[in-house]
């Protein structure tokens, strides 16, 4: 090989050094910021730049991930996601009306709080809050081996009867972390749902994300995403939930449903575009048969064509 | 090292230009060991003279500059550019004609280079054959059902000094792939990534090294295509379907859970 002719690459700067560290740490594959931090320390080789990029990049992640984290004296499990932030150490669980102390780069709840009375709902919107979520947690306890589910209020919580508009927004998380087998993955679906007092409708925009990396042999990574919208009449709270969860059952069952024909058609349609599994010939290269090339690469033209 | 070879395989293939470059900046001193370990897509360019694609890979460059196979000269030009020997040419010519049918008739279109150099210390000789495939709706994808399918194979093979008729050959192959579709129904789907392979055999050198190379990597490719649908989709999709059950699938939870409640 040649010698390199290299020109003097600059000093990078502090600040350089930890937007680059936060980059890999953003992009960490579900359950694997741990690793990768690991790895940016031992290239950062600056402690005080390390703790600057993991200080800003962990919140981001997490959220994103939508993480779930335990709560101390097993009060239950919190869902790490930007609609139930109040503050960027201090997460809502709607469901027990608990308040959750968090450290992001640790990725674990140190102190549960019961919450106050304005970090909550209204009881009218808590009606509707708190049976959808009811609904969810039966919907994801058959659809999802391991999924989390919470739903939040995101505009309006203070709404004190009919007459108001007001948002939720319902998320399911499901993650599944196997690094001794080189794997891991994640479903994420987020749900806006907008209800609509003047028109007396209930709106939703569904957003669904699904992850895997399998690492074993290399690095191979799945990236999907989809958008889907519905609606239904605005009716009492636990009408609407179970209007709104059978809805939200059926987009997600499409979603996996399409997936799986995904699977099944591109093996076939796809390889045969990229490299054929012989060639038309049916037998294998004759490699042996040097004399005869620039006869083959005309017949070969000619067969190319012809497909 | 490691911790940067690490981070390659955890980092979205996608974006491996991205975190190659970042690499570069923070360890400026291991760049010449990050250029030649971390595989990345393979870049084009023309060869003015014969108007001929070529395959840009770590093997063929010097300095900034690139050497084509058909007129074994750099693009941009250099006055003293690395050149293999005579002889060593003479197969590297043979070896990128034969190589370009064997791609036509594999990958139905496409763009392949061969390169080949002598090692700094040591006898024998290496080389690298590249493969470069758009099988996109714009592409050369017949089909059409990619939006985006991007297959790009570099095979590295080391050949040692020939002992009583037979030498021994390393071959490392990786293949990068990377699908994308695009339909209403299921949004979008991306696959990227890349897998690496290893094998060594001692063969007779009766029939020429051309031949026990091509047919190495004839054999690899084989393998890697079928790998590629067992590790490409099949873990991938176990993962997938590991998050959330299938609807008929669901069913059976349903009724699973009811028995238990009733208990």
């Amino acid at each position: 090989m040649a010698e390199q002719k290299q020109s003097e690459p600059e000093e990078l700067s502090k600040k350089q050094r930890k937007e680059i560290a936060k980059w890999f740490l953003i992009n960490s594959p579900p359950g694997e910021i741990q690793y990768v931090a690991k790895d940016v320390e031992s290239l950062l080789m600056d402690e005080h730049v390390y703790e600057m990029a993991v200080s800003e990049a962990f919140p981001l992640y997490n959220k994103t991930h939508m993480i779930c984290l335990e709560m101390p004296n097993r009060s239950g499990e919190v869902l790490i996601t930007a609609f139930g932030e109040l503050d960027g150490s201090h997460y809502l669980d709607p469901r027990n009306a608990q308040v959750a102390t968090v450290d992001h780069v640790k990725q674990v709840c140190s102190m549960v709080r019961p919450a106050t009375d304005d970090e909550l709902p209204s009881s009218y919107v808590e009606e509707f809050r708190g049976a959808l979520d009811a609904e969810l947690v039966r919907y994801i306890s058959e659809a999802y081996p391991k999924g989390i589910c919470s739903v939040y209020c995101i505009s309006r919580k203070d709404a004190e009867g009919p007459g108001s508009d007001f948002e939720l927004v319902a998320v399911i998380s499901a993650g599944k972390h196997s690094p001794q087998n080189f794997c891991n993955g994640s479903w994420r679906s987020v749900w806006r749902i907008e209800f609509k007092d003047e028109l007396q409708l209930v709106e939703l925009i569904g957003k669904i994300e699904v992850d895997a990396h399998y690492f074993e042999e290399g690095n191979v990574q799945l990236d999907t995403n989809h958008e889907c919208k519905d609606s239904t009449i605005f009716q009492l709270a636990e009408e609407c939930a179970v209007s709104l969860a059978n809805i939200i059952r059926h987009h997600e069952s499409e979603y996996i449903a399409a997936l799986e024909a995904s699977y099944s058609n591109l093996p076939d349609t796809t390889f045969k575009d990229l490299r054929r599994k012989l060639p038309v010939t049916r037998t294998l290269f004759p490699w042996h048969n040097t004399l005869q090339f620039s006869l083959t690469r005309d017949l070969t033209k000619e067969l190319g064509i012809g497909n | 090292m490691e911790a940067a070879m690490d981070l390659m395989r955890r980092m979205p293939p996608k974006q491996s230009q991205t975190a190659l470059s970042s690499l570069l900046a923070l360890l400026p001193e291991h760049s010449q060991e990050l250029l030649s370990r971390v595989d990345q897509p393979l870049e084009v360019l023309c060869d003015v003279e014969s108007g001929k694609e070529f395959l840009l890979c770590d093997y063929n460059r010097d300095g900034d500059s690139h050497r084509s196979p058909w007129s074994n000269k750099y693009h941009p030009p250099l006055d003293d550019g690395c050149q293999p020997s005579a002889d060593l040419r003479k197969l590297e010519v043979e070896a990128n004609d034969v190589f370009a049918v064997y791609r036509d008739q594999y990958y139905e279109g496409g763009i392949s280079s061969v390169y080949m150099w002598e090692p700094d210390e040591g006898e024998g000789f290496a080389s690298c054959f590249l493969i470069k495939k758009d099988g996109s709706k714009s592409g050369q994808g017949r089909r059409g059902y990619l939006q985006e399918g991007l297959w790009d194979a570099i095979h590295v093979i080391e050949v040692g000094a020939e002992d009583e008729g037979t030498a021994r050959y390393r071959l490392t192959s990786t293949v990068m792939l990377s699908l994308t579709t695009s339909d209403t129904d299921a949004g979008t789907f991306n696959l990227s990534g890349s897998i690496t392979r290893q094998m060594i055999l001692d063969l007779a050198v009766s029939e020429g090294h051309l031949c026990n190379m091509g047919r190495m990597i004839e054999e690899m490719e084989g393998k890697l295509r079928n790998s590629l649908d067992q590790v490409y989709f099949g873990k991938t999709k176990e993962m997938v379907f590991s998050l959330r059950r299938p609807p008929d699938m669901m069913q059976q939870q349903q009724d699973n859970l009811l028995v238990n409640y009733s208990h």
